[in-house]
């Protein structure tokens, strides 16, 4: 009964669109149409503001040389000559491009390597083993996720000086890997407490070595977190610059980035060639963003936002 | 335990050095403890090389107060402290409000929120240095394709935008912005999205709707995590070397510097590394509470509901 005395209200509300009820259709209906015209506006405005700089590299690396300096908002016979230089390696600043291409993979690959193995052993000894005072490691780790790493680079480089590591890629590849351990460090320990411990606990009491434990049980459960973390490490070794550009300074260990930068230094920077270069390297890491978009944003909100 | 404690006061020191052991080693067994510090000793030694060693390198290096007369009477570093003012006022702030408000338009169901969030969250995705490369070529005066673009589509003569201060500044800033934002709005997304349905329920058998909905129940439940994110975001603006070292490159006439560009400067340019440290150095007053209050946070605080 008191089901339809519910329903009867509605029922008529939906009827004949007339008086009191009609009014406040036609103003919800109204109300609908100007959101979503809104909406659409907001989008519009949104795209227009995310795509112009990257519709500018697009342009300038599809123009000739001399069409870059004009007046134009669309590419003049638009070509993919400045890919094919790139490729080839036919203007003189891009001689050393594949080889600075392979030193970009090098350092980018083991820094994930790297960042993957020391921090999954550090999460497990104090997450897992219980390291007493554990919490140490932990606060060394936060403690460098909130210094910004920009400065520390002078320090740094010295140092690097001190170690005889300098215009090394494994100066490099230390810099990346102590910028980028700390933030895995917190997602392990944060998606270690979703394993739980009586795992652990039963494969020792069957007699486990901590080293079969890691290996056999903590590794294969981390393994949506090895992911998370391993994209992590591998877009900011291969987008970062700074330590790059102080560090290396010979065109034979150079990265991509550094020379991408040499390239907007020099008095004739031609645009089109640069653009194309830019995009090359572009694109491997925005690859692998869209191929782990979601794992990676739900890592970063972990680790980013509960610490 | 008082038997206990008499006890340990009573015993030798061997048995002291042993207790001590014991407590370092917790509730592990013998070779357990040596794994477990075979596994810490990698992350440990990273961070005695690479980070504790640096420190107290680069605070050894500033540590002469002479330095700092230097740095102060130098007008460079006074117009990078305006700068980077500004920069952390303006940039965390507009960034972090867009984000709280787009995070809001990307809940809305459907496919099409789903390819606007795919095609937002672009300028994240691409490294930084083509993006702030192409936006510094965006905005060259003369032949950037804005200003191509405003005078083509709107008949304005648009300014050179990188050849006076304050609209360089605002270049910057907007780059930033620009760069930025897809994060932390993918951020406060994922914290919108915890807030359970029964919430938004019960508020609407209350009568919160629209405005009222948010001011009173999406806010409040997101202000502790709006409120961490703007200690990052101020931490890691502050520490921003790229945006301006290629969108402005400190230009015009080094007005544009931020701490971090000018640091750099300083070190290389000028061949001054420890005026470099001393530059940096001077924001450890505004960095270490903000740091100190951070890890607090970040340790205590999820995700507050």
């Amino acid at each position: 009964m008191s089901t339809q005395s519910f329903t009867a209200p509605q029922a008529v509300a939906i009827g004949p669109r007339s008086g009191a009820a009609g009014r406040r259709g036609r103003i919800a209906r109204r109300w609908r149409y100007a959101t979503s015209a809104g909406l659409a506006v907001l989008y519009a405005v949104l795209l227009v503001w995310t795509f112009m700089p990257i519709y500018n590299i697009v342009m300038i690396a599809l123009e000739h040389e001399g069409d870059v300096y004009g007046n134009n908002i669309l590419p003049v016979q638009p070509s993919l000559d400045s890919f094919w230089v790139v490729f080839t390696q036919g203007y003189w600043y891009l001689e050393n491009f594949w080889h600075q291409f392979g030193n970009t993979v090098f350092i980018a690959g083991m820094v994930t390597f790297l960042v993957l193995l020391i921090a999954s052993m550090t999460s497990f000894t104090v997450g897992r083993m219980r390291l007493r005072n554990g919490w140490l490691i932990t606060n060394a780790a936060l403690l460098t996720y909130v210094i910004p790493a920009s400065f520390l680079a002078i320090p740094f480089y010295l140092i690097m000086n001190h170690y005889g590591l300098a215009n090394n890629p494994w100066s490099v590849i230390a810099a990346l890997v102590t910028f980028a351990t700390p933030y895995a460090i917190f997602i392990f320990q944060e998606y270690g407490r979703s394993i739980p411990i009586e795992l652990d606990e039963s494969a020792r009491i069957d007699g486990a070595s901590p080293l079969v434990i890691y290996l056999r049980i903590y590794l294969p459960l981390m393994a949506p977190a090895l992911v998370a973390v391993g994209t992590y490490a591998l877009l900011l070794a291969w987008n970062e610059y700074l330590y790059q550009f102080l560090l290396l300074s010979d065109k034979r260990n150079m990265t991509v980035p550094v020379a991408l930068a040499q390239f907007l230094n020099s008095d004739q920077a031609p645009w089109n060639y640069m653009m194309a270069t830019a995009i090359i390297y572009a694109l491997p890491p925005l690859a692998t963003y869209y191929a782990f978009r979601n794992r990676m944003s739900s890592g970063l909100t972990m680790g980013g936002v509960k610490g | 335990m008082t038997a206990a404690t008499v006890l340990d006061v009573g015993s030798p020191s061997s048995k002291q050095k042993q207790s001590l052991w014991r407590y370092w080693r917790g509730n592990l067994k013998g070779s357990e403890f040596t794994w477990a510090l075979a596994f810490s000793v990698p992350y440990i030694a990273v961070f005695v090389a690479f980070v504790a060693y640096p420190v107290f390198y680069g605070l050894w290096m500033g540590s002469d107060p002479a330095l700092y007369s230097d740095v102060f009477s130098d007008v460079i570093y006074q117009d990078t402290v305006v700068n980077t003012l500004v920069f952390v006022v303006l940039g965390v702030n507009l960034k972090l409000f867009l984000a709280l408000l787009l995070s809001g338009v990307f809940m809305r169901p459907g496919w099409v929120t789903k390819v606007m969030l795919m095609l937002f969250v672009l300028p994240w995705a691409v490294p930084q240095l083509p993006a702030f490369i192409s936006l510094h070529w965006m905005l060259n005066g003369e032949w950037g394709l804005l200003n191509n673009a405003l005078w083509i589509l709107g008949g304005i003569e648009g300014p050179s935008w990188l050849n006076e201060r304050w609209t360089a500044l605002g270049a910057a800033i907007a780059s930033h912005i620009w760069k930025w934002t897809p994060f932390w709005t993918v951020i406060l997304l994922a914290g919108r999205m915890s807030i359970p349905q029964d919430i938004y329920d019960a508020a609407k058998v209350d009568g919160a709707t629209g405005l009222n909905r948010f001011l009173f129940v999406t806010f409040p439940l997101l202000a502790n995590l709006y409120l961490v994110l703007t200690l990052l975001a101020t931490i890691f603006l502050l520490g921003d070397f790229n945006t301006v070292f290629f969108v402005t490159g400190g230009g015009p006439n080094n007005e544009t510097h931020l701490l971090a560009t000018l640091g750099v400067r300083n070190a290389f340019d000028l061949a001054r590394p420890d005026l470099g440290v001393a530059v940096v150095m001077t924001a450890l007053p505004v960095l270490i509470p903000l740091v100190i209050i951070l890890m607090r946070k970040l340790r205590t605080a999820e995700v507050q509901l």
